[in-house]
């Protein structure tokens, strides 16, 4: 099969079971495309999804960032309508149907029982990046910190990322 | 097809394709470290296209729905004013400059990224944000802390994933089901 029509049809799988964003399947595209295709390294993965997460707009751009690494702007444009175009027209059904059923005990227990996966999916985005990213204890200590002040302040995380970029230009990492 | 996602109250605002594209345009553009927050920004206190209430419905169905939720917040606020023609033109508003900044990025990163400054600096951004990925996660975790139901979903999910690296569909088609159905029962009680 060609990468491109590879690409279409993983991220077009993708889209469709990626609740809470493209970062709750950030492991199984980081499984796709390092593991199974090797279309990328674990430490350029990690770099692409630092660069995704600099620049504006939803962090769903990572997989445009991966389509133009595996194929250029075509590998590009084909990831990005293959992750968006399931879930947009999945939302403008669901949309006209979901008000309706607003309290309903069925509703509840969908939201209630997909909650702790999706949590679950974003906790082994951090911690599949975290694997990518090291390079021994400092990068651990700063993700462990920036998780902490994160947590811990209302610092605006682009600070804490030039923060980290400094480090890394000053040979810590 | 046509049939606006949400009916709009009486009371809505009347908005036309241009302000959809603009409106959503200006949200992408400002988006730095998440978009959401601009999108709700525009959407409630500037332009008041939305009320609080209105936009928290919303958001609820996004963030359930799958997809980036801000992109579904798009196509669900452009079929409400607009229909399937609103929900393309918000659509491609809110992305068009992220796209553009992102493949300027992904033509920067070709050429220089094997600089050993560069990399190292990715090398230091890459470790930050996967703290910040973590810090969500755990931010995300701290409401189902007194739910045992949902931490046992919450851990098997985790180490199916990023321990053993499982293909995630089949892990959630098995899962999920489950995790609805524990939770439909812990209603029931």
């Amino acid at each position: 099969m060609s990468t491109l029509a590879t690409l279409a049809w993983r991220f077009t799988l993708l889209s469709f079971v990626a609740v809470g964003g493209v970062t709750s399947v950030l492991p199984e595209v980081h499984r796709v495309v390092v593991d199974v295709h090797h279309w990328l390294t674990d430490a350029q993965f990690t770099q692409l999804f630092a660069i995704s997460q600099a620049a504006p707009g939803p962090n769903m751009l990572l997989v445009t960032l991966i389509g133009w690494q595996v194929a250029g702007l075509p590998g590009a444009l084909v990831a990005t309508a293959a992750m968006c175009a399931p879930c947009c027209t999945l939302s403008y059904f669901v949309a006209r149907v979901w008000q309706r059923f607003r309290g309903a005990p069925w509703r509840r227990a969908v939201e209630a029982g997909v909650a702790p996966i999706t949590v679950a999916l974003v906790l082994a985005t951090g911690w599949v990046l975290m694997k990518g990213a090291t390079t021994g204890w400092p990068a651990y200590a700063i993700s462990i910190v920036t998780a902490g002040l994160v947590l811990s302040t209302r610092i605006n995380p682009l600070w804490l990322f030039v923060a980290a970029a400094l480090l890394g230009l000053a040979g810590v990492v | 097809m046509t049939a606006p996602a949400l009916p709009p109250s009486d009371a809505s605002p009347r908005v036309s394709l241009g302000d959809l594209y603009r409106g959503f345009f200006g949200a992408g553009a400002r988006g730095f470290g998440g978009t959401l927050p601009w999108a709700r920004r525009m959407l409630v206190e500037e332009r008041r296209w939305l009320t609080p209430q209105e936009f928290t419905d919303v958001f609820s169905l996004c963030n359930f729905l799958p997809g980036p939720n801000v992109v579904n917040v798009s196509i669900v606020v452009g079929a409400r004013f607009q229909g399937v023609r609103g929900s393309l033109v918000a659509f491609a508003g809110l992305l068009t400059l992220p796209l553009i900044a992102i493949l300027t990025l992904a033509v920067l990163y070709d050429r220089f990224g094997q600089l050993p400054g560069i990399d190292a600096v990715l090398r230091g951004v890459g470790a930050a944000a996967a703290g910040l990925i973590s810090a969500t996660g755990i931010r995300m975790a701290a409401p189902l802390a007194g739910m045992p139901r949902a931490l046992v979903f919450l851990l098997i999910t985790f180490v199916a994933i990023a321990i053993l690296r499982w293909p995630l569909i089949p892990v959630l088609l098995a899962l999920a089901p489950l995790s609805v159905l524990a939770a439909a029962w812990a209603q029931r009680r």
